[in-house]
């Protein structure tokens, strides 16, 4: 069990006593980590102590927040704070060493004709080809992250999973993206969950844990809620919506609920996680509405590379091409962007 | 049926991606009849309505490029037949908006179908005029053939609202471009008929794109769209004729001056198809 979240847990009942969140989250004030951690049946109580969402608000809330005009010197801010938090991924079965070290390249320098374009926050890709992008990558501040568990599905022994994140951290990556057991939260096995999570924090060592809930599989609003609390819980550093393998993959409303997760985790006294979305964001108007939505539900220190990031890989060509209609006041050709 | 009926009023929108809709910018424009009077508001086109445009037209490109010479043909027959079906509301259009007589009008209109037909049938000839088999010293089968360019950007001329439209529109089209066009200003309402002719012919959606508004305004963002690949400046007024070559400079367009006032009846050649083409020449290996 880890350590960080219990005490995280323990000062919450200890500071706030029955405290009540902005969402209306209440943790009861009796509620020890121990409890929650060696009884399903606590857990249990807790995750279905959490309000349920209200799904037409959360929709409404997104769709009013869609239509926020971004004037042209905060989109060119928005659009390089944007590219930093790509998380550029590869995740194909064809996936081959030469195309890792292309991705690296652009990586480390987005545009070739414009040394000003930050460098994106990471290269994501299977574990096997971790050390190809940990060469390519040294020296740059370019992390890698490698997606672990028995990535897509998630389906196998629990020993493999370790294995597999262990081989990924071996090979140097910084941040491992878990999957969790869909099929075990779906059949309210939470505690196994739970568990799960914690052994491959540990399994991680340094590396940063990003746990995917997959939120495409988990069909309710309070589900998602429910799975980004024990992600926390079992000592998450970032929440992420999805796999990219299953539609619908990143949704605002999902972001919405998961980023009202992470506030009332840190509201609560728990850590500052971060949160990750992936899969489906391919323009730059689409990035922009995961920023306007960071910003209003869980301030600007969340809109940082180190809070927020963007699973994808089109996206980036997207801003860049978006990047310079801003700079140039010609629309970009798709002719000017390397593929990868 | 009673004998006061309220009008129905047709709105004139932009032809983008297969739909109609407005201006992004919610703006329209009057378009007036030779004599003055109104005929109708048009929507007056915005630069991100030539973005929208431009993305429409470069995402049909592929496809309307890959199919075979012998079915582009075929898509565009059909286009004259639809276009032949409303020869009557094209020639009352036409006598609004330009002034000629019924006559001239209907006449101008019979010369839009049978141009449309004849650039329909240059689909798959076009190859055997364009392209060769080189003789070469060496053993191999040496070969070009014409590729379409891509996307176009034509400014449609400003006084021969159909035929005109027709003869800069086809033969871009003949080829396997897709088109991003700028109707005549002050005569547009002939070119989103069009483009009602176009959606409900078997052409796939994108592949003509028909935007109505400003020329002044709308001209220099496609010229300097560097997802564009071509520029036709037939209906380009004069004065913006240097700007526009110098924007298309930029990602090195091909750009295909206008000629000044041109006499749209006269017998088309194949010299505007063969504007917007890139010749492709493969070297084969024989007899080894």
């Amino acid at each position: 069990m880890s350590a960080g979240a219990g005490e995280r847990l323990v000062q919450v009942s200890a500071v706030a006593g029955s405290s009540r969140t902005a969402a209306g989250t209440e943790v009861p004030s009796s509620t020890t980590v121990a409890e929650l951690a060696g009884s399903e049946a606590a857990l249990r109580r807790f995750l279905f102590g959490l309000p349920g969402v209200d799904q037409v608000g959360v929709e409404a809330r997104t769709a009013s927040l869609a239509t926020r005009s971004i004037k042209a010197a905060s989109k060119l801010w928005a659009i390089d704070t944007a590219i930093s938090m790509v998380d550029l991924t590869t995740l194909e079965g064809a996936d081959t060493p030469g195309k890792v070290r292309a991705l690296c390249g652009k990586a480390r320098r987005p545009d070739p004709l414009d040394a000003e374009v930050p460098p994106v926050a990471a290269v994501c890709v299977y574990p096997d080809l971790v050390a190809v992008a940990k060469h390519e990558l040294a020296g740059s501040g370019v992390a890698v992250a490698s997606v672990a568990t028995a990535f897509p599905s998630g389906r196998a022994s629990l020993a493999v999973k370790l294995a597999d994140v262990g081989d990924a951290v071996a090979s140097g990556a910084d941040e491992i993206d878990m999957v969790i057991d869909r099929g075990a939260f779906l059949a309210g096995d939470y505690g196994r969950v739970l568990e799960e999570v914690r052994s491959v924090k540990r399994a991680c060592g340094a590396a940063h844990l990003k746990v995917i809930l997959e939120t495409g599989e988990l069909a309710t609003y309070d589900n998602v809620r429910r799975a980004s609390w024990i992600a926390m819980l079992g000592g998450a550093d970032f929440v992420k919506t999805s796999t990219g393998k299953v539609a619908p993959a990143a949704t605002v409303p999902v972001a919405l609920v998961m980023l009202e997760a992470v506030r009332d985790f840190a509201e609560v006294g728990g850590a500052r996680v971060g949160v990750k979305v992936a899969g489906g964001i391919r323009t730059t108007k689409d990035a922009i509405r995961y920023l306007v939505v960071v910003n209003e539900t869980v301030g600007d220190a969340w809109l940082d590379p180190t809070m927020f990031r963007f699973g994808a890989s089109s996206l980036l060509n997207d801003l860049l091409m978006q990047r310079a209609k801003q700079r140039t006041g010609a629309y970009a050709g798709s002719d000017d962007f390397s593929l990868e | 049926m009673s004998e006061r009926r309220v009008a129905v009023r047709k709105t004139y929108k932009l032809y983008i991606g297969g739909a109609f809709p407005r201006s992004e910018s919610a703006r329209s424009y009057a378009v007036n009849a030779v004599d003055g009077s109104l005929l109708a508001n048009a929507a007056l086109a915005s630069r991100k309505d030539v973005r929208d445009a431009v993305v429409a037209a470069r995402k049909a490109q592929p496809k309307w490029a890959a199919a075979t010479a012998y079915n582009r043909g075929q898509m565009l027959y059909r286009v004259a037949e639809m276009l032949e079906d409303r020869r009557e509301q094209f020639a009352e259009a036409i006598v609004a908006g330009e002034g000629t007589t019924r006559d001239a009008a209907e006449a101008i209109v019979g010369d839009a179908v049978d141009r449309w037909v004849w650039y329909a049938g240059w689909c798959d000839k076009v190859a055997q005029v364009a392209g060769a088999s080189n003789p070469v010293a060496g053993p191999y089968f040496n070969f070009s053939v014409p590729e379409p360019t891509g996307v176009v950007g034509i400014i449609a001329p400003q006084l021969s609202s159909l035929l005109g439209l027709v003869s800069v529109l086809a033969p871009a089209l003949t080829t396997g471009n897709t088109v991003v066009v700028i109707a005549s200003e002050d005569r547009p309402l002939p070119a989103v008929t069009l483009g009602e002719v176009l959606a409900t012919s078997d052409l796939p959606s994108g592949v003509v794109n028909v935007l109505t508004g400003r020329t002044h305004e709308l001209a220099p963002v496609l010229a300097s769209h560097r997802d564009v690949d071509a520029l036709d400046l037939a209906g380009a007024p004069a004065e913006l004729e240097v700007e526009l070559e110098e924007a298309a400079a930029g990602n090195v367009k091909r750009v295909l001056r206008s000629a000044g006032p041109s006499d749209w009846a006269a017998e088309p050649t194949p010299q505007r198809m063969l504007a917007f083409v890139e010749t492709k020449t493969v070297w084969h290996p024989i007899g080894i």
